[in-house]
């Protein structure tokens, strides 16, 4: 870990502006989304959920209006069978209950892992 | 300080040597009604130590008189090229219109971080108490103003023909790709001022400028673009004065104090990793934005970082610096910066203010022989698929918004070295909230100064935080359509492909093209 560097502005007591914090969002918060060796989607996406949203609504309405759906290998993706990541662990979502409820909190990193397909000709994209 | 006078009888001319310390030294003074270190009150806060801020000393000896003829020789000679550009329509003469999109980014992202430079460099002189070190400030403050003058100029020419040159400053503040250079500059400004003179001098302009200047002027050479080529002269001059100052500015810390040098190795590691990630934007100009190519990044990186850089350690050895941490990562990603960066522009072109195409057969054979490692491994089979799907009427483009970069504020388009098809993620835990990263080097940087970080205006948060609509416009509904607005990029006009675009027509029909069958066009 580095050490911190005070300057000029550090000095004060006004608390830091935290900018993402979650109040910002309207009752709303962020979550993100990434798909393993599939980099034709040039990077993970930004969701904008609520955290009553079911982990079943994610998968059967936001994913598919996603930039993840215009993907050739979308089709052949087998749900029962993808092995999720939240915050780059493993993780075992349960479908009929809400982000809330299984720990996806504001600003969560989900990832989509699908060994059987490895993108554009085989090549991760 | 030096406080004793100098002045001659009256009558005599001083020599060269008596008016400049006449007129760089002799307007340094201690105060008297408010104590030293209440007038300079920055100076402290970093850690850093002067003992003696006499033994700066100024390599070029220039007084603002003769600073002031020899730009004034230099603005005559560059109005005079610019003139007769204007009268000849200099415009028709370059490779391609699809060039001009070069200069969009360069006069987005780079002419308005000249001018947060010029802020920049009017603020740090009056943060230091050594006249020597005050005056290089100022002159560097009024170059800087300048290069924004004569980059407003001459592209002001391109702006009467092309799309996407409207609008640079307030594109500068809002549009996402823009925030990566501009959020760099309001770091630096942001920094003590130690921090900020290694951040601009010696990172930006010592180790890192020629990545900006050589390709963006050489391109411009190879591509026709005279009037670029000229203002790119025009301060090239200044360049090297700004280089020696970072030079001679590293070196006058290192000495004055040995602790200074484990404080300057922090703020080198900070700002070569953030000057790198800016240079993202440079490698796809390089590689897939110049019609005749000048070299590619690799080379390029090669060249100017690692065999300049890596002799300028070499010098900075005796006082205890090393290459910036994680240098050796640049050069790894080398053979995949571009095709990364490009990829990113063509997913999201529909939000961008220039034109994104595809590479030619030509270009993909020239993009495989300089990248023998990794193009037709990695990066041709994308672009062929992209190219099938334009064929069949089906571009791609991503409608989703992309997670960014904490630090950077780059999307999260760069991958593992160990496996370039994973994405590289760093994320930590701060204060209760979660932030993520493109990189260990910018995890670390936001980690150094988490409380600056937290603050950062990552745009995709504030599209979605419903902050991105302009003022005064009633909201459309639509978050794309008015965070484009937002943006002040007009749609089908300053966006999308260079095919079917408004540039495109123009320019096929000023150089007597749209009447010849397609094939013989292209």
């Amino acid at each position: 870990m580095e050490t911190p560097v005070h300057t000029h502005a550090q000095q004060t007591s006004v608390p830091p502006l935290v900018r993402d914090r979650i109040d910002n969002f309207h009752g709303q918060q962020l979550l993100y989304v990434g798909w393993d060796h599939h980099t034709m989607i040039c990077a993970p996406i930004a969701l904008l959920v609520s955290p009553e949203l079911r982990f079943s609504e994610l998968i059967d309405s936001l994913l598919p209006a996603s930039a993840f759906a215009l993907h050739p290998e979308w089709p052949q993706v087998d749900w029962a069978h993808v092995e999720w990541l939240l915050a780059d662990r493993p993780f075992t979502p349960e479908r009929d209950a809400t982000l809330k409820a299984q720990g996806i909190g504001h600003k969560a990193y989900l990832r989509i892992h699908t060994p059987a397909l490895r993108g554009i000709a085989g090549t991760g994209a | 300080m030096n406080t004793q006078d100098t002045r001659r009888p009256s009558g005599k001319k001083l020599s060269l040597k008596e008016k400049y310390a006449q007129m760089t030294r002799g307007l340094g003074w201690d105060t008297t009604y408010e104590p030293m270190d209440k007038v300079f009150d920055q100076l402290g806060l970093e850690g850093i130590k002067i003992h003696d801020w006499d033994k700066w000393e100024d390599p070029f000896r220039l007084t603002m008189d003769a600073y002031w003829k020899y730009q004034a020789e230099k603005e005559r000679k560059l109005y005079a090229v610019l003139d007769a550009f204007q009268q000849n329509n200099g415009h028709l003469n370059i490779s391609d219109a699809r060039y001009v999109n070069t200069l969009k980014l360069f006069f987005t992202g780079i002419t308005p971080a000249e001018y947060n430079a010029h802020r920049l460099f009017s603020m740090l002189g009056r943060q230091f108490p050594g006249p020597g070190a005050a005056i290089a400030c100022q002159m560097q403050a009024v170059d800087e103003l300048r290069h924004v003058q004569t980059q407003i100029h001459c592209i002001s020419q391109y702006n009467k023909y092309f799309n996407g040159l409207h609008d640079h400053t307030v594109m500068n503040d809002r549009l996402w790709y823009l925030s990566v250079p501009k959020s760099f500059f309001e770091d630096a400004i942001s920094s003590g001022p130690f921090e900020q003179i290694i951040a601009i001098s010696f990172a930006l302009e010592y180790l890192l400028t020629n990545l900006v200047f050589m390709p963006f002027m050489s391109g411009a050479a190879y591509n026709g673009d005279m009037a670029t080529v000229t203002f790119g002269f025009s301060s090239q001059s200044d360049e090297a004065r700004h280089m020696t100052l970072g030079l001679e500015c590293i070196k006058f810390v290192l000495e004055q104090d040995p602790g200074n040098a484990a404080i300057i190795q922090r703020y080198l590691d900070k700002w070569f990793w953030r000057g790198y990630k800016v240079l993202g934007l440079v490698s796809m100009m390089l590689d897939y934005m110049l019609p005749k190519k000048v070299m590619s990044w690799k080379e390029a990186w090669d060249i100017y970082f690692v065999q300049n850089g890596g002799s300028l350690f070499n010098d900075l050895s005796r006082y205890g610096l090393r290459m910036p941490k994680y240098w050796e990562q640049s050069v790894a990603e080398a053979e995949h910066l571009s095709h990364q960066t490009w990829n990113a522009f063509y997913n999201f072109s529909g939000a961008a203010a220039f034109h994104v195409w595809l590479p030619s057969d030509e270009d993909m054979a020239w993009l495989a022989e300089k990248y023998p490692n990794t193009f037709d491994q990695h990066y041709r089979p994308r672009i062929e698929h992209y190219r099938k799907l334009q064929a069949e009427g089906k571009r791609y483009y991503n409608p989703s918004l992309p997670m960014l970069c904490q630090t950077c504020q780059t999307p999260l388009i760069f991958t593992e070295m160990d496996d370039p098809t994973r994405t590289s993620h760093r994320q930590l835990e701060h204060d209760g909230d979660t932030y993520h990263f493109c990189s260990d080097g910018c995890r670390d940087i936001f980690a150094g100064q988490p409380d600056k970080y937290v603050s950062a205006w990552l745009p995709a948060h504030q599209i979605l935080q419903g902050n991105c609509v302009e003022p005064g416009a009633e909201a459309a509904g639509d978050p794309g359509a008015d965070a484009l607005r937002y943006f002040h990029v007009v749609a089908g006009q300053d966006n999308l492909d260079y095919e079917g675009s408004p540039d495109e027509a123009n320019w096929l029909r000023w150089k007597g093209l749209d009447k010849m069958p397609p094939a013989a066009a292209a």
